[in-house]
């Protein structure tokens, strides 16, 4: 019997963190969501595919570290392992940094899927960082997805494009191409959330955005210092300091690999007293 | 005048000038045109030249780097193959 080295075929799982809109949150998103999953001991890549704005590098860290990119393996001029950065404070955590310097033209529909077919026989989960818009660049990220995780802000046009994005993943994806697949899975991730600017009926609420989009709700990401803090220093968010935003994406983690956790809104804070008295929410 | 007063308590280097330092770094690099665009070429060379030599194997050959702001390193690791001689 030959012996089995590399992680038993398990299920792996292709996951797309997408929106439609730009600066909701998929990058903070994806390196949160791949970071959560990594420190629960799951070997987990993150692969940036905004090509020629490469910026999942920064979030995480490892920018400095870039020497081959998901182009050059797609185009056979370095080998995955080549390019593929291990992350130095959790040793189940990969990068697959894009190229800065070429443009979409060099993602190829074959190229892409054989990259991830390679990286399924290594890792339980690769998340796929999907640019703005839905282009080239967006519909490969989702293509060969399982799942989607689409980043929306409770504002309009954020909204509108997450409804968008919804509708490509139900049309334009392998999944929805083949006879017999199962859809994606597709759930919301809502961030920047701002409990007061809710209670003031300034912004729309949770179960408004939900009505409207009519998918599961991953988890709410409340809008919170920890985020811009954990960009500057090049850390995901739930590597850093526990923080309100830390603890909704632990949560989502959560959830994302099929644990039951009640929906908190904005970290541990139980409604008080006075707000359960006066407060407008349920 | 950057600050009134003096900290009350030692001041660890903030967020916002650790974004702006590695920023910095990076794109001092970017806009120099040093990005590393020509390794998977110099990663062709170098085989070539070894090959002359030593039989290897295409991915024998391990490259890395590390871009700071006086000093940038690449490490070039090639395993060789264990042969008698």
């Amino acid at each position: 019997m030959t012996s089995q080295l590399k992680k038993e075929k398990s299920v792996s799982k292709v996951i797309v963190i997408t929106s439609g809109k730009g600066g909701v949150g998929k990058t903070t998103s994806s390196a949160a969501i791949g970071a959560g999953l990594a420190k629960r001991g799951h070997k987990t890549v993150v692969i940036d595919f905004d090509v020629g704005l490469r910026n999942l590098d920064m979030i995480m860290g490892c920018e400095r570290r870039v020497v081959y990119d998901f182009i050059n393996v797609i185009q056979g001029e370095a080998k995955l392992k080549q390019a593929l950065i291990r992350d130095k404070r959790v040793d189940t955590l990969y990068v697959l940094p894009t190229s800065q310097t070429r443009d979409k033209d060099a993602l190829t529909q074959e190229g892409v899927e054989a990259v991830l077919n390679e990286l399924r026989e290594e890792f339980d989960y690769i998340i796929c960082d999907s640019p703005a818009g839905i282009e080239r660049g967006a519909q490969l990220a989702m293509y060969f997805a399982d799942e989607a995780v689409v980043v929306t802000n409770p504002e309009v046009s954020s909204v509108r494009d997450s409804d968008r994005v919804l509708g490509l993943l139900n049309s334009k994806t392998k999944r929805a191409a083949e006879e017999g697949a199962e859809p994606i899975k597709a759930q919301v991730l809502l961030t920047r959330y701002d409990r007061a600017r809710i209670e003031k009926g300034e912004m729309m609420t949770v179960d408004d955005v939900l009505e409207i989009l009519a998918v599961p709700l991953l988890g709410i990401v409340p809008e919170s210092p920890a985020v811009l803090k954990a960009s500057n220093v090049g850390v995901p968010v739930v590597l850093d300091e526990p923080s309100a935003a830390s603890q909704a994406y632990e949560d989502a983690v959560a959830r994302l690999i099929g644990e039951e956790v009640e929906m908190r809104v904005d970290g541990e804070r139980k409604p008080g007293l006075l707000r359960r008295l006066f407060g407008r929410s349920a | 005048m950057k600050r009134l007063g003096f900290p009350l308590w030692p001041r660890r280097p903030s967020s916002a000038q650790t974004a702006k330092d590695r920023l910095q770094i990076l794109l001092a690099h970017e806009r120099s045109g040093a990005t590393p665009d020509y390794l998977p070429q110099l990663q062709r060379e170098i085989l070539e030249v070894i090959r002359r030599h030593v039989k290897i194997d295409d991915d024998a050959i391990d490259i890395r780097m590390d871009q700071g702001k006086e000093l940038s390193s690449l490490e070039i690791n090639i395993e060789l193959p264990h042969t008698r001689p």
